[in-house]
């Protein structure tokens, strides 16, 4: 293999190091960690350019019984480049905004350190060329999410709210490993490649299972219903944590998971007919729960699980290519917005949307990042959210009218949430105690870049399409005309809703603040999970633990235990220190002896 | 066959000392008479071994080992008597 042909695999290695090197020599890097960090990054951004016309792949033998091997392989198309890309960009942008977000904590070169590693598990991820090296990363992102969430880990909110992340992940990735096997089992290979080479020869039957098993991973990972419930919680770690991990990277991987497998969904119209449904639902129920909240990172939460919901119900009408042109603008917008919020909670020490208010006087910059993330998010021209919203509108509404019309509902409330938190936090009078300023400008660049980036990406559409092999979609007039409508509408309806500083929220007709505050809690969907879920499966490992483990396992072990001493007890008697009863026992033992080997002989 | 009968007497006329009486030279003497059944089952079937000699020979290895063995006996058996210890039931230390 030249050196040529094994320098993508920098974009893992070098990451690895950085956090090996940041993890065991943190205490000599001490400021200097964020600046290391970024190495890993810089690579990615680099082998994903130079790789999005088609880029180098290999493989090595990983693990072997017999004839049987796993390979790790890696495998450069356009789309691994254009998830490198996404990565390395946001990732560059959250660590240098993380230099003055994070200055003065305790964990800061434990952070880096993790950030590079997430860094190197999501390339992982995206140039693994078999289903075994993409799971290592999967999971890798997953632990690397689990240690980020619980970052602040004296807190126990955080530490619960990362045990949750990870345990409801898991759910979906316990899915995907039973789609692997079953792939294993029909074509005796976890080679992508020769998978979906292969789809045609395999029967229905198989392909539709192993389809819902994966997709039912990329639903954990990427927060759709019903799995949805983490990502709330996963608020709980620092914000640009968020921006990076939880709205523009990880929580994509699920897209990018169906999109790498999609000739296996091409092939199973149930597996396509789920995600449809699953995402449409989860785009317009997210997008109602976004709607009442007041805490600003919770707004942003549900608000990536709707557009994720968008993504998905693109990947359920086989728009694919488009899914992914929504997945780049998403991470730039998204980003932008999380980071923006992060200088908002930074500046104003406060993340309820009630105790803010006329940031924009306050902090410009930041508030005028945040209105370009947020006209993105409600797809208004010429923000980048604009085009891609408008492909996955037109692509859904052409294959299933009644999921293209709860998307354009979706877009509606999408204007009405965003607008309200707009509100909220830059507008009108400041409710805040404390005296709030502008970041430094290592937080307000990265901002900057990304709004750029938010600005102009929709432009990238047909670059896009061309690395990812598709046809670009022609943009559809009368369908953006109708969705930038709704979404303005949306907008002035969420506008006027947040006026007096949320004070009208509250003077809401009982009944109707009873369904909002039902809204807010997301329909109490955790704690229906809770109840139908946790707890029997609480029960369930309770009683294990009770019966097998410590009642059949322990029972045993100890019973043998009490046995051996009683016997031992018994046999003690007999030696009474008489020497001469010693001997009779003796005497008696050889004439048995004797007597059985007689018997024996004989 | 006599010496298989006159050896086993022995060794049960032995066995019964050793094991009924009390008094510890009693015992000592009639571990001998044990020791002395089982010379003579040795010297009285070396008689049949085609190699001649042997048995014999060890019958006479036997006796110097046993003489020996009287010898560390005698001398525990002094020790324990300036111990004020001459009957069995007096030595019971060795208990489970």
């Amino acid at each position: 293999m030249s050196v040529l042909r094994t320098l993508p695999l920098v974009v893992v290695f070098v990451p690895v190091v950085v956090a090996c090197l940041l993890a065991v020599g943190g205490r000599f890097v001490g400021r200097a960690a964020p600046w290391i960090a970024l190495a890993g990054p810089l690579f990615a951004i680099g082998v994903g350019t130079a790789s999005l016309d088609g880029g180098a792949s290999g493989a090595v033998r990983w693990l072997g019984v017999g004839e049987t091997a796993v390979r790790l392989g890696y495998h450069v198309d356009g789309l691994a480049a254009i998830m490198l890309l996404v990565v390395g960009v946001v990732s560059v942008c959250v660590i240098v905004f993380s230099i003055g977000y994070m200055r003065g904590d305790r964990g800061y070169v434990r952070y880096f350190a993790l950030i590079s590693l997430f860094t190197a598990a999501m390339a992982g991820l995206v140039i693994a060329s078999d289903l075994v090296g993409l799971f290592l990363g999967w999971e890798l992102v997953g632990a690397c999410s689990f240690l980020l969430i619980g970052f602040w880990y004296e807190r126990p909110e955080a530490a619960e709210a990362a045990r949750k992340a990870f345990m409801v992940t898991r759910v979906g990735d316990a899915a995907m490993l039973v789609g692997m096997a079953v792939l294993w089992r029909a074509t005796g290979t976890l080679e992508l490649d020769a998978i979906l080479g292969g789809v045609g020869a395999l029967a229905p039957s198989v392909v539709t299972v192993a389809a819902v098993c994966l997709l039912l991973g990329a639903v954990g990972k990427s927060a759709q219903f019903p799995l949805h419930i983490w990502l709330p919680d996963a608020m709980e770690g620092p914000t640009p944590v968020s921006a990076l991990i939880h709205a523009a990277t990880m929580v994509a991987a699920g897209v990018f998971l169906v999109a790498r497998t999609w000739p296996l969904f091409e092939a199973s119209p149930e597996a396509r007919l789920i995600a449809l449904v699953l995402g449409t639902v989860t785009a317009l129920g997210a997008a109602t729960i976004a709607l009442p909240q007041t805490d600003i990172k919770k707004v942003l939460a549900y608000s990536t699980i709707s557009q994720l919901g968008f993504m998905f119900a693109a990947l359920g009408v086989g728009a694919w290519p488009v899914a992914l042109f929504h997945l780049v603008t998403h991470a730039a917008f998204k980003a932008l917005l999380f980071l923006s919020s992060g200088s908002v909670i930074h500046g104003s020490g406060t993340q309820d949307l009630r105790e803010m208010g006329d940031l924009r006087s306050k902090m410009p910059i930041t508030a005028t990042a945040w209105i370009i993330g947020g006209l993105a998010l409600a797809g208004i021209p010429p923000t980048a959210g604009f085009f891609s919203k408008d492909e996955v509108v037109a692509s859904v509404l052409q294959a299933a009218p009644w999921a293209g019309v709860a998307l354009l509902a979706a877009s509606v409330l999408t204007g009405a949430y965003v607008a309200r938190a707009t509100r909220l936090a830059f507008f009108g009078t400041a409710r805040g105690a404390k005296e709030v300023h502008e970041s430094q400008w290592t937080m307000t660049l990265p901002l900057l870049v990304l709004a750029v980036a938010a600005l102009s990406l929709g432009l990238a559409g047909p670059m896009i399409a061309r690395a990812l092999g598709a046809e670009s979609e022609a943009l559809s007039l009368g369908i953006a005309a109708v969705a930038v409508g709704l979404a303005a509408a949306g907008a002035i309806g969420g506008w006027l809703l947040a006026a007096d500083g949320g004070r009208r929220e509250q003077a809401l007709p009982p009944a109707f603040a009873r369904m909002w505050g039902m809204v807010r809690n997301g329909y109490g969907f955790d704690t229906l999970a809770t109840n139908v879920a946790v707890r029997p499966i609480a029960k369930l490992a309770r009683f294990i633990d009770e019966a097998v483990d410590r009642a059949a396992i322990d029972g045993f072990v100890e019973g043998l235990a009490v046995a051996v001493r009683r016997a031992g007890a018994l046999l003690a008697g007999t030696m009474n220190g008489d020497g001469q009863s010693y001997t009779a026992l003796l005497a008696v033992g050889v004439i048995v002896l004797l007597a059985v080997t007689v018997w024996l002989v004989r | 066959m006599t010496s298989l009968v006159l050896s086993c007497t022995l060794i049960g006329i032995g066995l019964y000392g050793v094991l009924t009486r009390r008094d510890l030279v009693a015992v000592l003497a009639s571990i001998e008479v044990m020791l002395g059944g089982a010379q003579v089952l040795l010297a009285s079937y070396a008689a049949g071994v085609s190699v001649p000699a042997v048995g014999e020979g060890i019958t006479v290895v036997v006796l110097a080992t046993g003489a020996a063995e009287a010898a560390i006996g005698l001398a525990l058996l002094v020790a324990l008597v300036r111990r004020n210890k001459t009957r069995t039931d007096q030595i019971e230390e060795v208990r489970g």
